[in-house]
């Protein structure tokens, strides 16, 4: 199992535009990617809902983890975008 | 109450909305709840595929309406769409399927398990659950087979009946298709009647009588007196096309300044709440901004937006309206509108809670960030700006606003009249400011101790009631005598009968939804100041509010009613 840390950079945290981009975005990856809060249990990142209500703010630091081939390419695309201020975008 | 096809009957509710229409109803569908007792489910997998299924059909049926939306309701439909679509749901009504849950229970306990972690955020994300809970009354109504609760897609021009609408609801209609909205529940404050206004769709709230109409009966609807006509006849229907004729053509003509017959000015100001509304508003006729709402720059935010933004925006609304006056409001948040960088937490009474400049004396950091950028504003553009603070109850909150705008270099401070202390002693507050406005609104919900969003309270929030009125006259005297300018930013200033009264108690100048300027401008034109007074006399001499505005409306021009 591939996994990643990342820090939130968008201004508003991980909910609206950006929480939405990004789950589009491990959508797009094909493969079953999860997200998940210092101590919190991991949610499926190709859902908005259950990312929004992660409730992940501006400075937070998350982890992604994927499994299959390519996974690690893909947490590094995720990544990326996460340390983006994507609502200033 | 109940109207068969043909059966002619008339009903009254409160216009919220002026103007006329006739055309078939179409009822908006009530959700359906899941039924208690509905069959267990043993076949996980099989009852998994039928729910996934239908999930699918409400996004495609949300993504179909999202494809001819207008602006504002495309993202509130396509975020419907993709929350019908999520996997997190999905898997949610799947754990509660295998543990036996019927189909309709199994979506709305998974649906009720996100809106629990929603509204624990707060803010932003609780705002959500109304559209989470959207999607669960669409899959719940089509797995019982009926159809999707909500506005249908109007196919043609209609008038729409409903218990209530949500704004969201509301925000869908398209002035082509919608020729006019009866609700039964709502009141005169309520979204729907603010929104349908703004649309300039006839309107009337709290008409019962209207559940017990069928759809497809023909019905007429006057916004402006709050009367329903189902089945009207062929007179009726004649005569309300003339009354609409002789409306367009009292409305027709002027857009220069308010004033009265006699010449006495009455600024006809518009309240705009978003930078797109000052876009608008700008090319109306008006002679400035008498109310801009700042709270759109701050809700469904995490944190406060920073000075160079805010300065940006009321940049972009001042130079909109050139040497035009603009009003702006400091912001107005409270319990009751939280939000997340400054939320004091939850309290009994929003309404008589820390909201306004309560909100504003404790949380400096905010109020001043929104001073300084106003003043940054102000400076880049040489407008007329005049700055607002809403909740003042005490001299000492005018002194301390009043001081902090000063020090900035902002030309003209001033005050919301809405709680009564203010009014009663306005000519104390108002020695430390340079004019007052009255948000009629709250300044009613409080003199009356009525909830402004509880429909059933309706009556007590009638804004011809004798009380207010009185009110605002105990405001306006105080303004003359310290020879300052009060002003209504209030849903009262944009009715064209009261905005005759308000002028004869004093009021310098009316705010109100932009749609409703002509009509109140007409109105002035027609009326001499001294009329004016003798109505505002007659007014408080009523005994309650409908005799008020009858005694009013006996007074007037006869071309005032067209301009119900």
């Amino acid at each position: 199992m591939a996994t990643r840390q990342v820090s939130i950079a968008s201004s508003v945290g991980l909910h609206a535009r950006p929480a939405s981009l990004f789950v589009q975005a491990a959508t797009a990856t094909g493969l079953p990617v999860t997200i998940a809060k210092e101590g919190g249990n991991p949610v499926d990142a190709r859902s908005i809902l259950m990312v929004m209500a992660l409730g992940a703010k501006h400075g937070e630091t998350v982890t992604l983890a994927a499994e299959g081939e390519g996974a690690d390419a893909a947490l590094d695309s995720l990544v990326e975008l996460l340390s983006r201020d994507l609502d200033a975008e | 109450m109940a109207a068969d096809a043909g059966q002619h009957s008339t009903f009254h509710g409160i216009g919220v909305s002026a103007g006329i229409a006739v055309g078939p109803l179409v009822v908006v569908t009530p959700a359906p709840t899941a039924p208690a007792d509905e069959a267990p489910t043993t076949d996980a997998a099989a009852a998994s595929v039928t729910v996934h299924g239908v999930l699918d059909e409400v996004a495609k049926g949300l993504e179909a309406r999202a494809a001819v939306a207008g602006d504002h309701a495309k993202p509130i439909l396509e975020a419907g769409a993709m929350m019908a679509r999520d996997p997190g749901l999905a898997m949610g009504i799947d754990n509660h399927l295998q543990a036996g849950k019927g189909l309709t229970n199994a979506v709305t306990a998974a649906v009720e398990e996100i809106c629990t972690m929603f509204e624990s955020l707060g803010g932003y994300m609780a705002e959500r659950v109304t559209d989470l809970r959207d999607v669960r009354d669409r899959a719940v109504a089509r797995l019982l087979g009926q159809p999707e609760p909500g506005v249908p897609t109007l196919t043609v021009p209609s008038i729409l009946a409903a218990h209530d609408l949500a704004p969201a609801e509301t925000a869908t209609l398209s002035t082509d298709t919608c020729l006019g909205i009866i609700t039964a529940a709502g009141g005169p404050t309520s979204h729907t009647a603010i929104l349908a206004s703004q649309l300039g769709i006839p309107a009337v709230v709290q008409a019962t009588g209207i559940l017990g109409v069928a759809a497809g009966t023909t019905v007429a609807i006057d916004g402006g007196v709050g009367e329903i006509t189902v089945n009207p006849t062929a007179d009726e229907v004649t005569m309300l096309e003339e009354r609409k004729k002789r409306r367009a053509a009292a409305l027709a003509g002027g857009t220069g300044k308010g004033a009265t017959k006699d010449g006495y000015p009455v600024a006809l100001l518009a309240n705009i709440g978003t930078a797109d509304d000052a876009q608008k508003a700008a090319k109306q006729a008006v002679e400035g901004v008498g109310l801009f709402r700042t709270e759109f720059l701050f809700l469904d935010r995490d944190t406060m937006p920073t000075v160079e933004e805010q300065t940006a925006t009321y940049t972009a609304v001042f130079e909109a309206f050139g040497d035009r006056r603009v009003v702006v409001r400091t912001l107005d948040a409270g319990a009751d509108k939280p939000l997340k960088f400054a939320d004091l937490g939850p309290e009994e009474n929003p309404a008589l809670g820390r909201r306004g400049i309560r909100l504003g004396m404790i949380r400096t950091d905010v109020m001043d960030a929104q001073l300084e950028a106003l003043a940054a504003a102000y400076k880049a553009t040489g407008a007329d700006v005049r700055v607002m603070a809403p909740m003042i109850a005490t001299q000492a909150e005018a002194m301390w606003f009043a001081e902090k705008v000063r020090a900035l270099g902002l030309p003209k401070v001033g005050i919301m009249i809405e709680v009564p202390a203010a009014a009663i002693r306005s000519k104390g507050i108002l020695y430390h400011v340079d004019f007052a406005s009255l948000g009629t609104n709250d300044l009613q919900q409080y003199t009356m101790a009525a909830d402004r969003m509880q429909g059933e309270l309706a009556d007590l929030l009638n804004p011809w009631e004798p009380a207010l009125l009185d009110v605002v006259a105990l405001a306006c005297e105080g303004g003359a005598a310290m020879g300052k300018p009060v002003g209504v930013c209030g849903e009262a200033g944009g009715d064209p009968a009261l905005a005759l009264v308000l002028t004869g108690l004093g009021v310098s100048s009316l705010s109100m939804a932009p749609g409703k300027v002509p009509a109140v401008r007409t109105s002035l034109g027609l009326h001499t100041r001294e009329q004016c007074q003798q109505m505002a006399a007659a007014a408080r001499a009523a005994t309650n509010a409908a005799d008020a505005k009858a005694a009013v409306l006996d007074m007037a021009d006869p071309v005032l009613r067209d301009l119900l």
